[in-house]
């Protein structure tokens, strides 16, 4: 701790920080630009002035830059005085002296951070006369747009872009007063972290398109806190609607978790929200037309309900808890199935009781970006859970800072601390089936078919204990990799190991608990991280259902109802299991929000709520439960899943809260879910919370065109919000905290005022509770046996599927920016192989698989592991069957 | 793309360097040492020799006002419009050029022989005003000279 004196008054901060960061943890408003807490300082825009003084017998003082000057014991200054003051607006001035002053008409307004540290600063008139400079703007892409002409070269966008996400396609271009910030020519932005720009510039430089498309006045748009559901790392979210529309995702911090940032997926995956393909009324096969026609509620529920025997349920690791076990309770736990494949359902057990035993920690996604040594095994992270790479991307960067610290740099002064370290960067080392875009980041990397890697990974473990199985008969330079990433983990002190189930292989999920193990083992504090593919993978998990195979087993010979709970079967498995599945059944009852293949087969259709517009719990990968908001209420006959099955159970839960008690009472590991955020009855100063800001308009008005009189404020009996601008404004636990609203704080940078202090956690605690806890100081164990060396089979070849962060996931790729970034179908082979069965670049292949076929062109990938064919994971066109599995390539000949 | 002979200049550049990277400068000095300035395609090929991304190579491209970005005459007049030439008579010459080229700053003559272009300070103030054409620095000048030095630039 050290102790700084602002006006003479005395102040405990912690060490090692600047004067800006103490500056605002403290509470007061100093206004910034270049500064951020996760980008540091480069004291670039000169706004954050303030005066230092020498000592107590100082009384002239001199203007620091707050960013750049340390808070070390002792240290005197003003925020206030009349220099300071008048510097910081002469610095304003000059940076709006090329501002085109165009609010009005600029996506930014109303949150904007320029606006507001424009009056922070006391710049209120403007006396510049003069020609303004002006850009070419540039298309780049779907989700950012680019107005250039309001820049004022604060540089945190290349900043963000470049040395934190490991972007190479942004940059500065130009020198002094025409400095321009994008792409050396027109096109998209290639990162999978670019949305974040629109949140990084304080200006209205990078505003987010798909926002654009349905824009509406940042102060009138209604938000509840809620989860990403895009992928299964949990990053918290501010979703927004205006008009029963969802109108766009911003990131939510927590943490724990995300953060300050989001991935695009998660950030522009919500039209599906607003898709054509909703299912907003309940719906029921006519009995002449045989399509599936819109009926009332009290008829959709008898239909469903008949005939009486017994139901089969099947769940889905993209509902809600709530769901989920709603739809337990209706058929039985016997008979309430996870909706995941066998292979992904042993994987997800596994990977559970893995995570458990311990003695390896299991990192939040903060904690990941502190591992100081890394190795991933099989999975392609940007692909998969893209935040997770990002944090890897910050667990490099920070195991070099101790070098800087060394040559007395603090870790806040970035350039020089970036300019030092230049390219070195922490171990890491993956082991992927084919490249990835961490690849050039990493020290080690290997290409090879799953086996080979889960192979690799009893390699690392044996090399670093003796007692840990080792693989036989492997090749001298896998043995040369394995001993090279052993070295490396061992001679780190916080190393974290990452697999996941992208390669289907229960052997490389053991492989790396091996691996981790052994370095806890070796007194190590070591972590292990399990991706997972859906937002609620692990939640399900825990439920322990069996998977979507025993239901199919079940239901062999028959069954009544089935009821399939948010799951599009048809992207499980392979069409014909599927089709004999809903055969069995005489009644079909697909409760979801959209109509996908498997709802289009059904006899009833019930409208399920998304996450915009239910409540619910979701489960990380990490085991962290998190409670997700209703948004807007639901319009037509939409409702939570939950809610159906209570109704078809015909004891409908009053509320939420009633139906978590019962769930902790009949499954006790979620007894905590009640603690995810403040009952509905929870009041604040005897009030509700706004979803609505302070700001919102139009309230009489909206509906005018309807009915003269205000309409009654939809009903939440879930949630302590309430539909309204009005309601309690002030200090909430971070669960409920619905935007980053403080007085002078308009834009995202209000958050400072709800941490405990800037970029640490969340005023209260970050939101979450966590379900599963590694068993502390447990013993090493070493699980598994090593497979054989990959085989080969004469012709056939092992197909593998590699996931894209923009089409393999379900809901964002019905989101039209998203699916404009998603790849078409295409079956990837290596040069060697290409060229041992005669194929080119677009040559078209029947590809057999399982019992599925597709036709698919031929791409020519050099880094895709040898003897392997890779197809695009979870793309039209390319069958459901699980993969990796063995198949045949027939080259079609013309005609 | 670049040819063989700047390719092997700039390897040269490049394996002095502990980064491959440290050569963009010289690298795209000798491209337009050879091109007269920096196309588009050659940002993307020294962006390439030299494992970088192209908007890495154009960002340093650009910051230089040494570096030409835009295609140009034969012969690159650089006239220093700065405070000292400008005290010492900057604008009668400027505007005998102008007149003389039938060309603005930063446009070149219909026939390509000529680009004119400002420069901040040529670093000989004593000697103002002055500009630069080509490699060659012409020094205490006054408009009636121009004509016989801009004689040698065919
Ligand atoms: S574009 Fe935005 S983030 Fe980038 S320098 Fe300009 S104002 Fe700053
Ligand atoms: S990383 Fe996953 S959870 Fe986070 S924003 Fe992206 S898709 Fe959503
Ligand atoms: S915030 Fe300190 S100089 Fe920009
Ligand atoms: S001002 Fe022209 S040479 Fe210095």
């Amino acid at each position: 701790m050290a102790t700084i004196y602002i006006d003479n008054a005395p102040y405990e901060v912690k060490d090692g920080q600047n004067l800006l960061q103490a500056c605002l943890s403290l509470g007061f408003n100093v206004p910034y630009f270049c500064w951020h807490p996760a980008l540091q300082s480069v004291g670039a825009c000169r706004q954050c002035a303030v005066k230092q003084y020498r000592d107590e017998k100082d009384t002239a003082g001199k203007i620091v830059m707050a960013c750049m000057t340390p808070a070390t014991d002792g240290t005197r200054i003003t925020i206030d005085d009349a220099e300071s003051r008048a510097f910081r607006a002469q610095v304003i001035e000059w940076l709006m002296t090329n501002h085109p002053h165009d609010c009005p008409v600029c996506d930014e307004g109303g949150e904007c951070h320029l606006q507001d540290m424009t009056i922070m600063s006391g710049h209120t008139y403007r006396e510049y006369r003069f020609t303004k400079r002006t850009y070419n703007n540039q298309n780049l892409g779907p989700f950012i747009n680019h107005e250039m002409n309001r820049c004022i070269q604060c540089y945190r966008c290349v900043r963000f872009y470049r040395d934190y996400a490991n972007g190479g396609d942004l940059a500065p271009f130009a020198s002094h007063n025409h400095v321009f910030f994008g792409r050396h020519e027109d096109g998209v932005l290639e990162s999978e972290f670019s949305g974040n720009l629109v949140e990084v510039c304080p200006t209205g430089v990078f505003t987010d398109k798909s926002f654009k498309q349905h824009f509406t006045r940042p102060w009138d748009l209604q938000s509840a806190p809620s989860v990403c559901v895009h992928c299964g790392l949990g990053c918290n979210v501010t979703p927004s609607e205006r008009y029963g529309a969802l109108r766009r995702i911003r990131n939510r911090y927590n943490g724990e978790v995300n953060g300050y940032f989001l991935c695009d997926r998660g950030r522009y995956g919500y039209e599906f929200v607003n898709g054509a393909g909703r299912v907003r009324q309940p719906l029921a096969r006519c009995k002449d037309t045989g399509e599936l026609a819109p009926v009332p509620k009290d008829e959709a529920l008898a239909l469903a309900r008949a005939p009486q025997g017994a139901a089969i349920g099947i769940g889905s690791p993209r509902a809600s808890l709530e769901s989920n076990f709603a739809l337990r309770q209706l058929v039985g736990a016997d008979r309430f199935f996870m909706g995941v494949p066998k292979r992904g359902h042993q994987l997800l057990s596994s990977m559970i009781s893995l995570l458990r035993g311990g003695p390896a920690r299991v990192p939040s996604l903060r904690e990941v970006g502190e591992a100081d040594a890394v190795f991933v095994l099989g999975e392609d992270l940007t692909n998969t859970a893209p935040l997770m790479a990002l944090q890897v991307y910050q667990a490099q960067y920070r195991a070099v800072l101790p070098e800087a610290e060394k040559a007395g740099i603090p870790a806040w002064n970035d350039a020089p601390v970036r300019e030092l370290l230049q390219d070195k960067r922490g171990f890491l080392a993956l082991a992927t089936p084919a490249e990835t875009k961490m690849d050039v980041f990493a020290a080690t990397k290997c290409h090879a078919a799953p086996d080979e890697i889960a192979r690799l990974g009893f390699a690392v473990a044996h090399a670093l204990n003796a007692a840990a199985p080792a693989p036989e008969g492997l090749a001298a330079d896998v043995a040369a990799l394995a001993a090279g990433i052993a070295e490396a983990l061992r001679a780190a002190k916080r190393p974290l190991i990452i697999s996941g189930p992208s390669c289907g292989s229960e052997a490389i999920v053991l492989a790396a608990a091996n691996v981790a193990s052994a370095l806890c083992a070796a007194g190590l504090d070591a972590a292990l991280s399990f991706v997972v593919p859906e937002c609620n993978s692990i939640g399900l998990a825990l439920m322990d259902a069996g998977s979507l195979d025993d239901a199919m087993q079940a239901a062999e010979g028959g069954v009544d109802t089935l009821i399939i709970l948010e799951n599009d079967l048809y992207r499980r498995a392979d069409r014909a299991s599927v089709d004999r599945l809903l055969g069995a059944a005489k009644n079909v009852v697909v409760l979801d929000h959209t109509l996908h293949a498997t709802a289009q087969k059904a006899a009833v259709v019930l409208p399920a709520a998304t996450f915009a517009e239910g409540d619910g719990s979701l489960v990380n990968n990490e085991g962290r439960a998190q409670r997700f908001i209703q948004v807007m209420p639901p319009q037509e006959a939409i409702q939570e899943s939950w809610r159906w099955c209570g109704e078809l159970l015909g004891k409908p839960w009053k509320n939420l809260d009633v139906l978590l008690a019962q769930l902790g009472a009949v499954l006790p590991g979620f007894a905590e879910l009640a603690k995810l955020a403040p009952p509905a009855d929870a009041r604040f100063g005897g009030q509700r919370l706004p979803r609505q800001p302070h700001r919102y308009s139009g309230r009489t008005a909206m509906q005018a065109h309807l009915s003269v009189h205000e309409p009654q404020i939809p009903n939440d009996p879930d949630s302590a919000f309430t539909f309204s601008m009005e309601g309690f404004r002030g200090a909430v636990p971070a669960a409920v905290v619905p935007s980053y609203y403080a007085p002078g704080w308009n834009s995202v940078q209000g958050l400072n005022k709800f941490q405990e202090e800037v970029g640490g956690p969340m005023r209260g605690g970050d939101p979450g509770v966590r379900l599963i806890a590694a068993a502390q100081g447990a013993r090493a164990e070493f699980r598994g046996a090593p497979p054989a060396a990959q085989a080969t089979r004469g012709a056939e070849r092992l197909i593998v599927s590699l996931p894209h962060v923009f089409g393999s996931e379900e809901l964002s790729a019905l989101s039209g920016p998203v699916a404009e970034r998603a790849p078409q179908p295409y079956l990837a082979v290596n040069e060697a192989d290409a060229a041992a069965m005669a194929l080119s670049q677009g040559d078209v292949v029947e590809l057999s698989v399982g019992n599925a076929q597709a036709v698919l062109p031929v791409e020519v990938r050099a880094s895709l592991a040898p003897g392997l064919v890779g197809v695009p994971a979870g793309i039209a066109g390319i069958p459901a069957v699980q993969l990796p599995g063995w198949g045949t390539i027939t080259k079609r000949t013309e005609g | 793309m670049l040819s063989d002979k700047i390719k092997h200049e700039i390897e040269h550049e490049a394996a002095m360097f502990e980064r491959r990277s440290g050569a963009c400068i010289d690298a795209l000095r000798i491209v337009q040492r050879e091109r007269g300035w920096v196309d588009d395609q050659s940002v993307k090929d020294v962006a390439a020799l030299l494992e970088m991304t192209p908007d890495e190579v154009d960002s340093v491209a650009t910051f230089y006002n040494l570096i030409l970005r835009r295609p140009v005459g034969r012969h690159v007049i650089r006239i220093c419009t700065s405070v000292s030439c400008w005290l010492m008579g900057l604008e009668p010459m400027l505007a005998h050029l102008e007149k003389t080229l039938g060309i603005g700053l930063g446009q070149t003559t219909a026939d390509g022989r000529f680009t004119l272009i400002p420069n901040q300070c040529l670093g000989t103030c004593d000697h103002a005003p002055a500009f630069m054409i080509d490699d060659d620095l012409h020094r205490d000048l006054d408009p009636e000279k121009l004509d016989a030095i801009l004689a040698n630039y065919k």
